[in-house]
């Protein structure tokens, strides 16, 4: 899900009226000293990083000056979480807290609804008192029932001075996760300060993935559950996602440290969360290290699994390629088998390849995978829903220990050498059909006609032009993707889809 | 019997003029489901298949003289509309197929089902199979397959299957027909965070079903509904045998698997607290996918029918 950190979170909060404390988010060791000044002088210091416990990890430090605070800013700057270099630091005025509460916003699968989580006594050791937390479930339409609220207040030992400013900070944190969707919203510690009032001393929230497309205000980047900071071949993989919703496609790089003594680096491909995650188990089991997560599926387009491939073979270091899914797919498999064997063609693959293409016309896919790989120095066996991930795990286990060692950094794109002189091109989303005229003839452009679903058709002569309307043609990149893999294997290669990925074929600005 | 749906229960379609709505009532006639019409806003007045399209759900039940199920295909942000118009109009099951559709969204058609006493299933749900009876939604992809994967019920082996997973709903049915099973039900309760009908209410409808003599499931990590299935089991409410498996043992706590509803949050949803409610409650969870056949059979004291 994506995160907002808590400089962020507090900034919508206070959008809605509630009270946060005055502070500014620095990235340098300078601008901490400049924010103390302005606050005072002494302050307390946060890393905005995505990590509990922050505390007694050593993120938050106190100073009472602006050079103290120049110090710790630049100590906190140098520290990182995981994966995640600390890149900003959140300088706040001191508190003067009367009394701490943990007010938490989640999702409650069960009820179905937003469940406010309260405790009166704070956050701290909240786990062991989980019994006596307070859960009150809240009506999308209607909010949260500001009865129930206060007389949890009505319980407690905070005094009634401040319940009514409580509630009220408590509607606002509910009204705030509502306008965000947030999947989750937690305020731990709502503080009551000396004078009275009521404060937000601390704000972690996530985003639902499937609504950040209506809140491009929070100016999320990439709406994925990531345990460090977007590679950029997810950053690709995450924009290709977005300019085409035909079918899922989903890409995640995994650590891969030590994989060296693991009995290789592979990249993975697979069909459906489930079929995904036991696919995974079943190659790890059988010795390798996965250098990524990937998942086509919802029906994807060819051009949508050509694409996923070519991400995954951008890695680099890769040993071999295994994809597999539940074995058992509703759709038909052909489209996959066509997208990866244009992907395996086009940069000449030297790693050993199995896929698992179970389901339906998984004979078709299997044979247009196989029989379109067959010249290729690499290995391609496909493999049908009676073939477990265990089986198709142990065949690849086979071709790697005969495989020749290449890895995926010495595969290049290649574009046949008739492409860009006289040969025949029109555009389509995100690149371009080429077709070697010279080499049509009335039977080679009658076979186009068929491998293309008759988007192509005969002019006249043996030439191949559009039976379609330019717009059609436009949307039918699978459909040439088809063409193409047909032709290969009838030994005519005279179309070729050019469908340059911006950030591995050319740099972004440019394609 | 069967739950949720037989070949009895009339079904309409809403987004039935686009491309997946068109080729998923295809799929569904075929299989011998009882759709009866469909709508689209606009395309009043058409047909699909043979089949009346109206502007609206309220004159597509009017037409059809009242409806059991509406299966939704329109893109995800449109759900929640039609979702509403469905309850509105008086259908009281609605199978959300999209993926995608947002988590308050989803929550917002939760509300307004229960304020007209309807049910729900999905978002991103592949759809419920009844082998020799009707479908719907897209399991099998295409009704010769779907003929030719799922065995129908036989007595002293059958089977309700439930799952998470869309493409595993299949392969369960697949493997448990290929073991000599049949199978009165497959139910897809979708990969999504906040769903309609879980593993509870489902297991309830499997145990009230006289044909469906033990439960097999393929749970995931996150969220509660397997030990929610777990506490009806303890309580009675559960009898018949259920046999389960979990996916994502290896998943790390915070990173996303495909399916939004398989995340861990804290120390919520954990594959171990998973297998040890179901285990105490007296289920049988079995470590290896491949080992869920042979499990269902010994639950239902059958031999595993090898080579089918």
């Amino acid at each position: 899900m994506a995160r907002l950190h808590e400089y962020q979170g507090k900034a919508l909060l206070a959008a809605r009226g509630l009270r946060i404390p005055a502070g500014d988010a620095v990235r340098t060791a300078e601008q901490a000293h400049d924010a103390a000044s302005s606050l005072g002088g002494k302050v307390v210091l946060k890393v905005q990083a995505w990590i509990t416990g922050r505390k007694a990890k050593g993120g938050v430090l106190f100073a009472s000056s602006p050079d103290e605070a120049e110090a710790a800013a630049a100590q906190l700057l140098r520290m990182r979480f995981g994966n995640f270099p600390v890149e900003e630091v959140l300088v706040e005025e001191l508190l003067d807290i009367s009394h701490e509460l943990f007010v938490s916003l989640t999702i409650d699968d069960a009820a179905q609804a937003p469940m406010l989580l309260l405790d009166c006594e704070g956050g701290s050791g909240i786990e062991d008192r989980a019994d006596s937390v307070a859960r009150i479930p809240i009506s999308v339409s209607e909010g949260i029932d500001r009865g129930r609220v206060l007389a949890v207040l009505a319980e407690s030992s905070i005094p009634s001075a401040a319940h009514e400013a409580l509630a009220d900070a408590i509607a606002a944190i509910v009204q705030t996760a509502g306008d965000i969707e947030a999947r989750s919203l937690e305020v731990n510690p709502l503080v009551v300060l000396a004078d009275g009032s009521v404060c937000a001393a601390d704000c972690r929230v996530t985003i639902d993935d499937y609504a950040v497309f209506r809140h491009p205000e929070l100016g999320i980047e990439i709406a994925r559950e990531l345990d460090h900071p977007a590679t950029a071949l997810e950053s690709v993989a995450y924009r290709l996602e977005q300019e085409d919703h035909r079918g899922t496609f989903y890409f995640a790089q995994l650590p891969t440290e030590g994989w060296e003594s693991t009995k290789g680096l592979i990249g993975f491909h697979g069909a459906g969360g489930g079929g995904s995650m036991m696919s995974m188990d079943a190659v790890t089991n059988e010795g390798y290290t996965l250098a990524n997560f990937c998942d086509t599926s919802g029906n994807p387009s060819a051009a949508k699994v050509y694409r996923a491939a070519r991400v995954i073979l951008s890695q680099q270091g890769l040993t071999g390629y295994f994809g597999s899914g539940s074995g058992v797919a509703s759709q038909e498999q052909f489209h996959s088998a066509y997208g990866l064997a244009k992907a395996f063609n086009e940069l000449g693959m030297t790693l050993p390849v199995v896929v698992r293409l179970g389901g339906n016309a998984e004979d078709r896919a299997v044979d247009i995978l196989e029989d379109a790989c067959r010249d290729l120095p690499a290995a391609v066996e496909g493999y049908r829903k009676d073939d477990t991930p265990a089986f198709c795990a142990e065949r690849f286990s086979a071709l790697m220990e005969n495989a020749s060692g290449g890895a995926s950094g010495e595969l290049t794109r290649r574009v046949p050498d008739w492409v860009g002189g006289d040969a025949e091109a029109f555009p389509i989303e995100g690149g371009h059909v080429w077709i070697d005229i010279e080499r049509c003839n009335r039977e080679i452009t009658a076979k186009l006609g068929e491998w293309s679903s008759g988007i192509l058709k005969d002019g006249g002569e043996g030439t191949p032009v559009l039976a379609c309307d330019e717009e059609t043609a436009a949307k039918s990149d699978s459909e040439f993707i088809a063409c193409e893999i047909e032709c290969l294997r009838a030994g005519h290669p005279v179309l070729f889809v050019d469908l340059p990925i911006a950030g591995i074929d050319c740099p972004q600005e440019v394609c | 019997m069967a739950i949720i749906i037989d070949e009895t229960k009339k079904v309409i379609v809403q987004g039935i003029t686009g491309r997946e709505g068109r080729a998923r009532t295809r799929l569904m006639r075929e299989f011998g489901t009882n759709v009866v019409g469909g709508c689209t806003p606009g395309k009043g007045g058409q047909e699909v298949e043979g089949i009346p399209v109206y502007d609206t759900v309220a004159e597509v039940v009017d037409a059809s003289g009242g409806i059991d199920v509406s299966v939704v295909f329109v893109p995800a942000r449109l759900v929640k509309g039609a979702a509403v118009e469905a309850f509105e109009a008086g259908v009281k099951l609605v199978m959300l197929v999209p993926d995608r559709v947002p988590l308050w969204d989803a929550m917002a058609i939760a509300e307004c089902g229960a304020a007209n006493d309807a049910e729900f299933i999905g978002p991103n749900t592949l759809g419920v199979i009844s082998p020799g009876r009707a479908v719907i939604g897209m399991i099998g992809g295409r009704a010769d397959s779907a003929k030719q994967w799922f065995n129908e019920p036989i007595q002293g082996k059958t089977v309700g299957v439930m799952s998470r997973s869309g493409g595993m709903s299949s392969s369960c049915g697949y493997y448990l027909s290929r073991a000599g099973l049949g199978i009165s039900t497959i139910c897809h309760v979708g990969g999504d965070s906040v769903l309609g009908l879980t593993f509870p209410e489902v297991a309830l409808k499997f145990q009230d079903d006289a044909e469906t003599e033990a439960i097999v499931l393929f749970g995931e990590i996150g969220g509660s509904m397997e030990e929610r299935l777990a506490e009806l089991m303890q309580a009675g409410r559960i009898t018949k045998p259920v046999v389960a498996y979990i996916g994502g043992k290896a998943a790390k706590e915070g990173t996303r698997f495909s399916h939004a509803g398989a995340i861990i949050e804290g120390d919520r949803g954990t594959h171990a607290g998973k297998v040890r409610a179901i285990t105490e409650a007296g289920g049988v969870v079995v470590d290896g996918f491949g080992d869920l056949p042979e499990a269902a059979c010994a639950a239902l004291g059958v031999a595993v029918e090898a080579n089918r």
